[in-house]
């Protein structure tokens, strides 16, 4: 019954949207508030329902369509809504999180003049978001996807007075396009082989094709440039780190729990697609690991607090996609969901941090906030042992099926994710340390104005704290005595992919508790060395005017990556414009334009001396006219 | 009636085509010629009698009426048109004081 009323989802957003867009200047800022989050609470009541039906039920896939939306020739794209166990877990995560994230705005933006203009953007970007879940083919999809991206620029360039957030949006815009162009075409290429576009009737075809089918590969890396830049991988990953410009729930919501997880999501639809491209899952094991790796060791020197949480972001996206280049579909997907819930939560908290110092992002300039901000501490500690991955958290159970499987793939991605493991803990204790721990390092002006955050922004850290510390037990592998809800859950959804994969041995019990017990060890270590250097000695990351040795400045400026495109792609492409500019726009298409105007006016400089102003002349013309005229007629020339 | 048809169609009918086209032209090399705006217009008129005779001689010869009453047309406006270019030439000699056209050279590039 439920499943029927799915498009009720996107549609009490849209409804939020537009009484909040048009009534902007009308509705007093509680209503507002007020109804931006009923609307996103209304729909994660129906999800809930949705949710508890798949659940129960034996038919896993329903497709419920809405209308007919193009129609031509061979070519036919419903408008219509697929629902299974994939898209009703996404639809927990987008309103759910979306809700608690909401109800936290309030709160946040109560001072900011565009209250309205936030709320009816954030509504707008669950109503794409969730057509981006609930498409039931690519081009519904790749609606919601252009969507979200949207009002990731809208939200971004919140503030536009500052030029530099504007042109962060403008950043994350253009980097998204060039991926959704890879998108586009792999779409393109998707209808011209399987002449649909329905998930329905692509993915039974495909599962009857023959792995390492060229055209599938060329698909799967084109779908993989679409998620490189919606999800933040290499090489289009430097928008996320700036897209920290916009207001902090838009991070958490945006750039943390649900639009950056669209390229995983993406790609754990078309799973059996990947998996017949083993070529494909190659490139995507190795840019995540790099990805992750690159980023974490950047998050490990960075002072502003959103960046060390935007970097661990890009960090922990690494890892989804890892997972996803290891066959773990199962894997990465649990851990979009442990993620969205702790980099949520901590988003959130460092919202709460940043609101308590007065706008102040910079860690050198906090610490000691753990007496004045009790609740905001606490929450953002069990965010950070939950990323660590240290158990019984949910990060742990994610993050090592994700290690198990690359173990099994091969052992050097296993070495890389444990380093990487090793990082994220180091710096997210870095910042837990330095942001909590110590002196108080702000003006006293700051230090005045110390507050615990109001009650509307703690209960949604609250909440997202207890989904971080049980949201691993849906997923608990065998080894440890669980039955891993979550495989069995999604396992339509992987099926065929799963039949495909070639069957190797399962870990042994003694090997799975040597990787747990190795990343957890990792962990404590890496933890604990953050908490001797910045606890204990109370070290503080140096101003940057200070000199700062070769590694640490290669990771601070983050390797120069900004610098590197300017200088391989942004200036060629500027001294490009420019000889465009100077050569072919001004001298050749003006001079012809010019040309043209001064034939013009030339010529009749010379043909106005014809106007003599002698009156017989005229005549005399007037009539030998005539007469040719008429000789013309006459001899038919 | 009848007599007056014979009477026309007693002188050949290229005769009056010869003739027509005389008068035509010294009215075009009058109007090409003269200076003096008066005898342009004479000139004019001269034009528009050739045709007139035309007109009325082929009208005979054909037995059809109708280019008879264009000439009445012609005739009309002939005189509507003298009425407003008498008006207009008087109306230059009041300001130059001459009938010359080439008075009124100004109107150039």
């Amino acid at each position: 019954m439920f499943t029927h009323l799915v498009w009720l989802i996107p549609l009490f957003p849209l409804v939020g949207f537009l009484i909040n867009g048009l009534g902007w200047n009308i509705l007093p800022k509680g209503a507002v508030g007020f109804i931006g989050s009923l609307m996103v609470l209304l729909s994660f009541i129906v999800s809930i329902g949705i949710f508890t039906e798949i659940n129960g039920s034996a038919a896993k896939s329903t497709v419920i369509p809405l209308f007919d939306w193009i129609h031509v020739g061979n070519l036919t794209i419903p408008f219509s809504f697929q629902v299974d166990p994939l898209s009703s877990i996404m639809l927990l995560i987008v309103t759910g999180i979306g809700f608690l994230i909401h109800v936290y705005s309030i709160g946040y933006m109560h001072h900011d003049s565009g209250f309205a203009k936030f709320f009816s953007y954030l509504n707008l970007f669950v109503f794409f978001m969730l057509l981006l879940v609930l498409g039931s083919n690519y081009v519904v999809m790749f609606i919601g996807w252009e969507g979200v991206g949207l009002c990731s620029y809208l939200l971004i360039g919140f503030w536009f007075t500052n030029p530099s957030y504007a042109s962060a949006a403008k950043k994350a815009f253009v980097m998204n396009r060039i991926g959704d162009l890879g998108f586009l075409i792999g779409i393109f290429l998707i209808f011209s082989m399987f002449k649909s576009l329905e998930f329905n009737s692509v993915f039974p075809q495909a599962a009857n094709l023959a792995p390492n089918n060229s055209i599938v590969v060329l698909i799967t890396i084109l779908l993989f440039v679409g998620a490189t830049g919606k999800s933040a991988q290499i090489p289009l990953f430097t928008w996320l780190p700036d897209a920290m410009a916009g207001p902090t729930p838009v991070s958490a919501l945006i750039h943390a729990a649900t639009m950056v997880t669209a390229g995983i999501y993406m790609i754990a639809r078309s799973n059996i697609l990947f998996t017949l491209a083993p070529f494909t899952l190659n490139i995507i094991a190795i840019i995540g690991i790099a990805t992750a790796l690159l980023a974490a060791t950047i998050a490990i020197t960075q002072t502003d607090i959103k960046k060390v949480l935007a970097y661990s972001t890009v960090s922990q996206l690494g890892y989804m996609f890892l997972g996803l280049g290891v066959g773990a579909y199962t894997g990465a997907f649990f851990h979009v969901i442990t993620h969205a819930f702790f980099k949520a939560l901590l988003f959130l908290g460092a919202g709460s941090v940043i609101h308590a110092v007065s706008n102040e992002q910079d860690m050198r300039s906090m610490g000691g906030l753990s007496g004045k901000l009790k609740i905001t501490y606490a929450t953002m500690l069990i965010g950070t042992i939950a990323i660590s991955g240290i158990p019984p958290f949910a990060g742990f159970f994610s993050k090592d099926e994700i290690l198990a499987h690359a173990y099994e793939h091969n052992k050097l991605l296993w070495v890389l994710g444990v380093i990487g493991a090793m990082f994220t803990a180091f710096y997210m204790f870095r910042m837990l340390f330095l942001t909590f721990f110590g002196k108080f390092r702000g003006t006293t002006e700051q230090e005045h104005h110390l507050h615990e955050s109001p009650a509307s922004m703690t209960f949604p850290l609250i909440v997202l704290a207890i989904l971080s510390i049980v949201g691993g037990f849906i997923g608990v592998p065998e080894v440890l005595g669980g039955n891993h809800w979550l495989a069995g859950f999604l396992e339509p959804v992987f099926h065929d992919s799963l039949m495909k994969v070639h069957e190797t041995a399962a870990l042994d019990h003694n090997t799975e508790y040597l990787l747990m017990g190795v990343s957890v060890a990792g962990a404590l270590v890496a933890a604990i060395i953050a908490y001797v250097r910045y606890a204990k000695n109370g070290h503080v990351p140096v101003p940057d005017t200070a000199e700062r040795g070769a590694l640490a400045n290669l990771s601070y400026n983050k390797y120069y990556i900004d610098e590197l495109y300017d200088f391989i792609i942004a200036k060629p492409l500027n001294a490009l414009s420019g000889f465009f500019y100077r050569i072919v726009d001004k001298t050749v298409i003006d001079g012809l334009v010019n040309g043209f105007g001064r034939v013009a006016s030339e010529a009749s400089k010379g043909l106005r001396l014809l106007q003599t102003g002698n009156i017989g002349f005229y005549i005399f013309m007037m009539i030998a006219s005539i007469v040719a005229l008429l000789a013309y007629g006459f001899f038919n020339i | 009636m009848e007599s007056v048809i014979q009477s026309i169609q007693g002188v050949p009918l290229n005769h009056y085509i010869l003739f027509s086209a005389i008068i035509f032209t010294i009215g075009v090399v009058g109007v090409l010629i003269r200076r003096n705006a008066i005898v342009i217009f004479m000139s004019v008129e001269l034009m528009l009698n050739a045709v007139n005779l035309l007109l009325t001689a082929f009208s005979a010869y054909r037995g059809d009426a109708s280019g008879q009453v264009f000439v009445f047309f012609i005739m009309a406006l002939a005189a509507a048109e003298v009425a407003v270019g008498l008006a207009i030439i008087v109306m230059i000699y009041r300001n130059t004081n001459s009938t010359d056209i080439n008075v009124l050279n100004r109107l150039k590039w």
